[in-house]
């Protein structure tokens, strides 16, 4: 209890700090903790809109944390002992929905915060249906898809999601993701239950034995990673003939490094990436963040974005201006997950019903692995 | 012989009157013993000063932080603090299986939510509940969009009836004090003085007790947590609706006699409110989630009600809370009993590992010239300095199918092309590079014990006759002992709480139950199952220190001398 109060007081005491700082220079903070995933997103974010903006407020400064693969921890945390130290935090949506729900992440109204479209449509519209949360400010659009290695699946390379739980046609193995999200729904989609039909099926518990049984048929043949980065890695090395990972990740290993690997966009799922604003920010940082993510969310700066990295502008206003690849010039639009080449059969992460069954369904398939 | 006896009692007494001369004195004065008391109590608190800061910063950092941590095992005040009206009028419920509870309770449950989600706290009691069971997560969130709908039953009502009752200052006329209303009448926002705290009018909670009580949690929300004018601001639905029930209630008689501010409006309402169409709190519920008309909801409330749980522990050891009291969870999700055993089962291999391969390197440190011994060391501390992330990737690397130690056994020709080992992603993974990752630990309390044991005792043994075997195993091995009880206890206890490595090459069969309590304090933010696992790990490890305490005896482990 003490060490609470402790850390209350000593926070309340940096809080008065900063404000009175606050007063005597303007209301706006100057400088902002903005956390993202590292790697070659953060730089995207950094080039497309963070260098810009400090470029036109010369007297603020940024400071990257590569905290966001444990942010909703940390955020509660940094919370429940009252010194927030962020300012801006990206998150994925399911984490925004989450950090929502448990009052870490602070409500705004899209129409009042973020720029409207150049031709006047409001952000409402403009993000339409990816503002999922009332917390949520969306960035991009990315997607969980398979890559596989062109050299080790003969003449035939594989067109459909079905073909990872095809142990005949492609031997070898397969990196999927430590976790049932994704897994789940492949395995009901290729066991014969309709695209319509995944989730209700996956809410009963019949339908979970179903899926696991299925992925049960390739469980000896399946590496389970857990970081992004894992994937690219054993597709590059040889070490499995497909395996999921982000879009982006795959498309740095067939463009940027040139490994013999191509993309399998079939029933790849789509999923969100964006900025939340943790709740309780004093007014001189909230006022700086507000400026900041105005700015950084706009038409232009979310499809400049896309010369840096693979993954689809959130804004629809954006779609049209994806340009090339600042590197290495070639079309960026035939790369987008959301190309729609790329889109013929896709999934939208299903939020609310991971929002409920995430812990039911993650005990069970925890239990399965560990078998 | 009488006369001897007496006279040599009478010399004993005396004799003892001499030797009693009172307490022993100090130059000062007073008894030598408080004194040289005194002077060490004295010794003491200047020995404690001096480690204060030591103590302190312990005590703050380390000791609080695991206790607070540990706490959260057993909390679970977040049903009763968000729920209050609801969990009491629950022990009404008998709880059967089937059954629902009655209409008070469903009352209860919309007063409740509807201030829990003002105050955005009804979505944190979904994501707890959703520990428990499955979809409490999206309910809750569904009733705290809901519950608005339900209370604008009796606000259109009043309102209809007169637009006296949609003004917020109305309301304030009647619950605010008088002083109090002149107090906020002159309060400006814009003024930076703080808003003039909200007083009940005299007398006024005995008339209308229910929407005074719900007032003042009204009052306060404005005041403190919205931080808006009071005097200007609309009451909630939910104040109508407690409006309502005085108006049917206990307090009749009370209200007809009113005659404070608004008594003709409020006459008019209390004549009107019996013709009112009324709110089945129950039907409004179910039809805003089905699941609120069944009973598993309200079992988990019930059964999360009181202040403190025994849910989270049940959970750690693979058991949950049911009707009859705990019981095991179904096959299919039980996994903590497994990992428990495998991670103390796969530290034991490590550690034994650790002794197998740093046994004879410690031998080798101890017993080389300086100078190789000094390099020796270098090489003994170099992956120690390197992080541990490194040499973990830098073992996939390895290890792989397609990695450096299969295609070296390829081009050997010890395994075939298409049979290459599985190194890695399993339990064999894990071992190798948590053994290399702490072997270091193994070999520094080995060498320095090692260094003690003086060459001549071997010397000595085999000039005695004794074998190689018998010499080292009778006489330097016996000597080596504490170095590797310290090595063990060292290796062993950190290893049972690693989570990096295992994640990293365990793949499924290789990870430790340290990567499931990451799992929920970082992913599924279940802070409270989270700490009783890690509870447990510790309470594992106290329970070995003590066994091994017994058995081997913790003097005779040495880190060294």
């Amino acid at each position: 209890m003490k060490f609470t109060t402790t850390l209350l007081a000593s926070s309340a005491i940096v809080g008065a700090g900063t404000l009175a700082f606050a007063d005597a220079h303007g209301n706006m903070a100057k400088e902002m903790t903005l956390v993202s995933w590292g790697g070659a997103y953060q730089s995207s974010q950094d080039k497309a809109y963070v260098q810009p903006y400090l470029g036109m407020n010369s007297d603020v400064s940024a400071v990257w944390d590569e905290s966001s693969a444990e942010a909703v921890a940390k955020l509660r945390a940094m919370n429940e002992a009252g010194n927030v130290t962020w300012d801006l935090v990206d998150v994925v949506a399911a984490d925004a929905i989450r950090l929502c729900d448990e009052g870490l992440a602070m409500e705004i109204d899209a129409d009042e915060v973020l720029a409207a479209a150049p031709d006047g449509t409001p952000a409402s519209e403009d993000f339409g249906d990816l503002l999922v949360s009332d917390c949520f400010i969306p960035q991009i659009v990315y997607s969980t898809t398979f890559g596989y290695r062109t050299d080790m699946v003969g003449d035939t390379p594989p067109t459909k999601i079905c073909d990872v739980f095809d142990l005949e046609a492609y031997p070898g193995k397969r990196a999927l993701e430590k976790r049932p999200i994704n897994n789940m729904e492949w395995a009901l989609l290729c066991d014969g239950v309709e695209k319509a039909d995944v989730y209700d099926v996956l809410a009963t518990p019949e339908g979970q034995e179903k899926a696991l049984a299925k992925l049960g048929t390739i469980k000896d043949s399946v590496i389970w990673w857990s970081a992004g980065a894992d994937t690219p890695q054993l597709l590059a090395d040889g070490e499995i003939v497909m395996g999921s990972t982000y879009n982006g990740r795959l498309f740095s290993v067939i463009e940027e490094q040139k490994q013999p690997v191509a993309m399998l966009w079939d029933a790849q799922v789509f999923d969100l990436d964006g900025w939340i604003i943790p709740a309780g920010l004093p007014a001189d940082r909230l006022a700086r963040v507000m400026d900041f993510v105005k700015f950084a969310t706009d038409t232009q700066r979310l499809a400049d974005q896309s010369q840096y990295i693979s993954y689809g502008p959130a804004r629809l206003s954006s779609a049209p201006m994806v340009g090339k690849h600042a590197d290495l010039g070639i079309d960026m639009a035939p790369h987008m997950p959301t190309d729609p080449k790329n889109a013929e059969n896709t999934f939208l992460y299903n939020y609310e019903f991971w929002a409920d069954y995430r812990d039911d369904i993650d005990a069970k398939f925890q239990a399965w692995l560990a078998q | 012989m009488s006369d001897v006896n007496t006279a040599t009692t009478a010399l004993d007494a005396e004799r003892a009157e001499k030797e009693y001369s009172g307490p022993m004195l100090a130059a000062d004065g007073t008894p030598l013993k408080r004194s040289l008391n005194r002077a060490l109590r004295r010794q003491k608190m200047r020995a404690l000063l001096l480690i204060a800061p030591l103590l302190i910063f312990v005590l703050v950092t380390f000791i609080a932080p695991i206790a607070d941590m540990l706490f959260r095992s057993v909390e679970n005040e977040i049903v009763q603090n968000t729920l209050p009206r609801t969990t009491k009028a629950l022990d009404q419920w008998s709880g059967e299986d089937g059954t629902t509870p009655d209409a008070p309770v469903y009352k209860a449950l919309y007063q409740d939510i509807y201030v829990a989600q003002e105050r955005k706290l009804h979505t944190r009691l979904g994501s707890r509940l959703n520990y428990e069971l499955t979809g409490a997560s999206s309910l809750f969130r569904k009733s705290g969009r809901g519950v608005d709908d339900i209370g604008e039953v009796y606000q259109d009502q009043f309102e209809d009836l007169n637009a006296f009752w949609k003004k917020g200052e109305n309301w304030n006329e009647i619950f605010g004090s008088d002083a109090w209303l002149a107090q906020i009448k002159d309060w400006k926002k814009a003024s930076g003085t703080p808003q003039p705290v909200f007083e009940m009018r005299d007398g006024i909670a005995g008339i209308f007790p229910q929407t005074a009580s719900y007032y003042l949690i009204f009052a306060d929300f404005v005041q403190t947590v919205d931080e808006d004018n009071l005097y200007k601001e609309d009451p909630w639905p939910l104040i109508y609706s407690a409006f309502y029930d005085d108006m049917a209630g206990d307090t009749a008689a009370a209200i007809a006699s009113y005659s404070g501010p608004g008594a003709t409006e409020i006459a008019e309402a209390a004549a009107a409110a019996p013709g009112f169409e009324t709110v089945d709190y129950k039907a409004a519920f179910v039809k805003i989630d089905k699941d609120w008309g069944a009973s598993p909801i309200w079992g988990t409330i019930r059964a999360y009600s009181p202040k403190f749980t025994s849910g989270y522990f049940l959970n750690a050891v693979d058991m949950q809370k049911s009707a009859d009291g705990p019981q095991l969870r179904p096959e299919n999700e039980r996994i903590y009993g497994t990992l428990f055993l495998r991670t103390l089962f796969m530290s034991v291999c490590i550690t034994l590992s650790c002794i197998l391969l740093g046994y004879p390197v410690g031998w080798i440190l101890a017993n080389l010239p300086a100078r190789s011994a000094n390099l020796l060391m270098i090489l003994v501390l170099l992956p120690f300095w390197t992080s541990l992330l490194v040499r973990t990737s830098a073992w996939k690397v390895m290890l792989q199918q397609q990695g450096v130690v299969n295609d070296t056994l390829v081009w050997l020709g010890v395994v075939a092309d298409d049979s290459r080992l599985a190194l890695i992603n399993n339990q064999t993974g894990t071992i190798i590079a948590m053994t290399h990752i702490l072997l270091p630990f193994m070999i520094l309390p080995l060498y320095s014990v090692m260094k003690t044991v003086p060459p001549s005792y071997l010397r000595a043994a085999k000039s005695l006759g004794a074998t190689n075997w018998t010499a080292f195993w009778r006489v330097y091995f016996p000597q080596s002992v504490p170095g590797i009880g310290a090595g063990s206890i060292l290796v062993f206890i950190l290893s049972i709480g690693y989570y990096i490595t295992p994640e990293i090459v365990g793949g499924t069969t290789g990870t430790f139950i340290s990567n499931r309590i990451a799992y929920h304090i970082s992913s599924s933010l279940n802070w409270g199952l989270a700490a009783a696992l890690g509870a447990i790990l510790l309470a594992v490890v106290l329970g070995l220190y003590y066994a091994y305490d017994k058995i081997v005896g913790i003097d005779n482990v040495k880190l060294g001398g």
